[in-house]
């Protein structure tokens, strides 16, 4: 048996939709056990959702205030203690995980595998490195302790259909108080999540202004789809953070993808590679975009969009 | 006074097509642009501005790599650092060596901050930050996008998955800085002259105390898979009838 941890992502009493992709990736592991972790103030809502995941084999529950909000500093100590006699300890490349694991992997004293898009065998995994420009094979030598975040755009969401047990821990560890919780500005919106939405429609620089970024919600809002931008985009204040897509923001599988004046930088298109069929309006025929496009259409973005919404 | 310790990475630089060798060995280096890391540039120029604003008093760039990495550390130190570390180190640095090799510095020089770069653009890890905060025993405020000073406290603004959120941490403390902290300062030609009368330490990491070995080892180097050639289509009509067709609208 190959005993893996996965640390759960919730917000709201809602499991993030990352964890059951992780679940499948930890499921991937040749003889796995898997056992998911939820920290939370109060968490029985979420350990249900995990529960009820398919592959699972158990929930642990660690309740405490301290826990209201994911601080890494206040849950590592604490993911150490439960991750004792686990082989392998997985959590997701979203900022969550990202801020948590390697604080776990150094605690536990491993290097950490960030990325993990394939699990070729108990110890050799592959990631993405230059911004998905190389793939490397990475083998963890017998006996250290497996310290994983997994890319969530590799893999399917673990189905539904699992009946785990969640069992209750108390974890007797100090927690440090040098590290507070302030706030999160999290803009509030019925839009589908861009992680998770099947279709996604993205601006660039060439919206040109945040009332012109409008018209890339409004063509969104008759996809049904999620929206993304650019760093160019968000950096002039035409989208907010979280929207942008790419090297260093979201990573992203959509079945659709469409690139609005997006020129195609390798930091952008990296966060794209795994949708399934891309769209790319540029007015730049030469625009690298179209290299990797399934259908590129060229042409001023302000004329053809009111069309396109037309038409659909 | 505040010292600040700044994590300077050696990198391909992001401009560069990276190529995979063909015998899977690693990506190609020679004659290939190397840089400081784009985010380790945006974490020493949030220190340089702490310390005009005089929050702090003198700021160290620290790089572990090879002897070449000197020429980064110049850029640091033409930048404003104002002094700069050298820990020598052939070959790859996992990012727990990365982080013991910056905690045997901070117990030496007991700064008031140390800040990296989110990620390196090169093994895009994102480990080095959270690494060393957990071995000092300290905060951490990863993918910093605002960092201000409240007495002996930081208030920092960090770009999550959700959106922004604000943590407080007491010093000493960690930093990762993300994209939109600010916009780095270029070097001009006087600040490289001066920059070579700074002084540049080299050390290497036994002299430090830590062990390069790492149980996680690169095994095999190969290329992503290539997406297919697409087509173009002539205008709107076309295009919303080809995503019909395939179900996709
Ligand atoms: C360390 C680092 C990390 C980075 N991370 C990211 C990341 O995560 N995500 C990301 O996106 N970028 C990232 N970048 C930035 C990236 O290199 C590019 O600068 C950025 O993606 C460009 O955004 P853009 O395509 O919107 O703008 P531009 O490159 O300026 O492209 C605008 C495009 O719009 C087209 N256009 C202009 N007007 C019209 C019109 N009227 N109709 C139709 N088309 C029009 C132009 O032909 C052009 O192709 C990163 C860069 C660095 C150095």
């Amino acid at each position: 048996m190959n005993k893996v941890l996965v640390i759960a992502e919730h917000a709201g009493g809602s499991l993030n939709p990352a964890t059951a992709k992780c679940v499948t990736c930890a499921a991937s592991v040749p003889d796995a056990e898997v056992t998911v972790a939820v920290f939370a103030a109060d968490g029985a809502g979420v350990a249900a959702q995990a529960a009820a995941l398919k592959g699972v084999a158990k929930v642990l529950l660690v309740e405490n205030a301290a826990n209201a909000q994911p601080l890494a500093a206040v849950l590592a100590p604490q993911v150490v203690k439960v991750a004792a006699g686990h082989g392998y300890v997985f959590g997701p490349s979203t900022t969550f995980g990202r801020d948590l694991m390697p604080r776990v992997a150094a605690l536990l004293g491993v290097p950490q595998l960030s990325d993990v898009m394939a699990v070729e065998s108990a110890t050799r995994f592959k990631r993405p490195v230059y911004a998905g420009n190389a793939i490397t094979t990475v083998e963890v030598a017998p006996g250290s302790v497996i310290a994983c975040t997994v890319r969530v755009a590799s893999y399917e969401s673990a189905p539904a259909g699992g009946n785990a047990t969640v069992e209750k821990l108390a974890v007797d560890v100090p927690l440090p108080s040098h590290t507070r919780f302030v706030t999160v500005s999290a803009a509030k919106s019925d839009r589908p999540d861009l992680q998770t939405a099947p279709r996604v429609v993205s601006g660039g620089r060439a919206l040109g202004s945040a009332e012109n970024f409008e018209i890339i919600y409004r063509l969104a809002a008759k996809l049904n789809a999620g929206v993304g931008a650019s760093r160019a985009a968000v950096d002039a204040g035409y989208a907010p953070n979280e929207m942008q897509v790419g090297q260093t923001g979201k990573i992203i599988a959509p079945e659709l993808y469409v690139a609005i004046g997006i020129s195609g930088a390798i930091q952008h298109v990296t966060g794209i590679k795994d949708a399934r069929t891309i769209v790319a309006i540029n007015k730049d025929p030469e625009a690298p975009i179209f290299e990797i496009a399934d259908i590129g259409l060229v042409g001023d973005l302000f004329t053809l969009l009111p069309e396109i919404e037309r038409l659909i | 006074m505040r010292k600040i310790l700044v994590g300077v990475k050696r990198v391909i630089d992001y401009n560069v097509r990276i190529r995979v060798k063909p015998d899977g060995t690693g990506v190609v280096t020679d004659g290939v642009k190397m840089s400081i890391n784009p985010f380790d540039e945006i974490a020493l120029e949030e220190a340089l501005r702490m310390r005009e604003r005089g929050e702090a008093a003198e700021i160290i760039a620290v790089c572990i790599g090879p002897d070449d990495a000197q020429q980064q550390l110049r850029t640091a130190l033409a930048m404003g650092a104002d002094r700069a570390i050298l820990v020598k180190h052939d070959g790859p640095v996992d990012p727990l060596v990365a982080a013991r090799t910056l905690h045997a510095i901070a117990q030496k020089e007991s700064p008031a901050l140390v800040i990296v770069g989110k990620q390196a653009i090169d093994d895009d890890a994102a480990q080095t930050g959270p690494m060393l905060a957990a071995l000092w025993d300290r905060p951490q405020a990863t993918f910093a996008s605002k960092v201000e000073f409240k007495g002996e406290t930081l208030v920092v603004t960090r770009e999550v998955d959700a959106g922004l959120e604000t943590d407080e941490v007491d010093l000493p403390a960690v930093i990762t800085a993300d994209l939109r902290l600010n916009e780095p300062r270029y070097v001009k030609l006087p600040d490289i002259m001066k920059a070579k009368k700074k002084p540049l330490d080299v050390t290497d990491l036994a002299s430090l105390g830590v062990d390069a070995g790492s149980p996680a080892q690169v095994v095999r180097w190969e290329p992503p898979a290539q997406r297919q050639k697409g087509v173009m289509v002539k205008d709107a009509a076309e295009l919303v009838d080809m995503l019909k067709k395939k179900g996709l609208i």
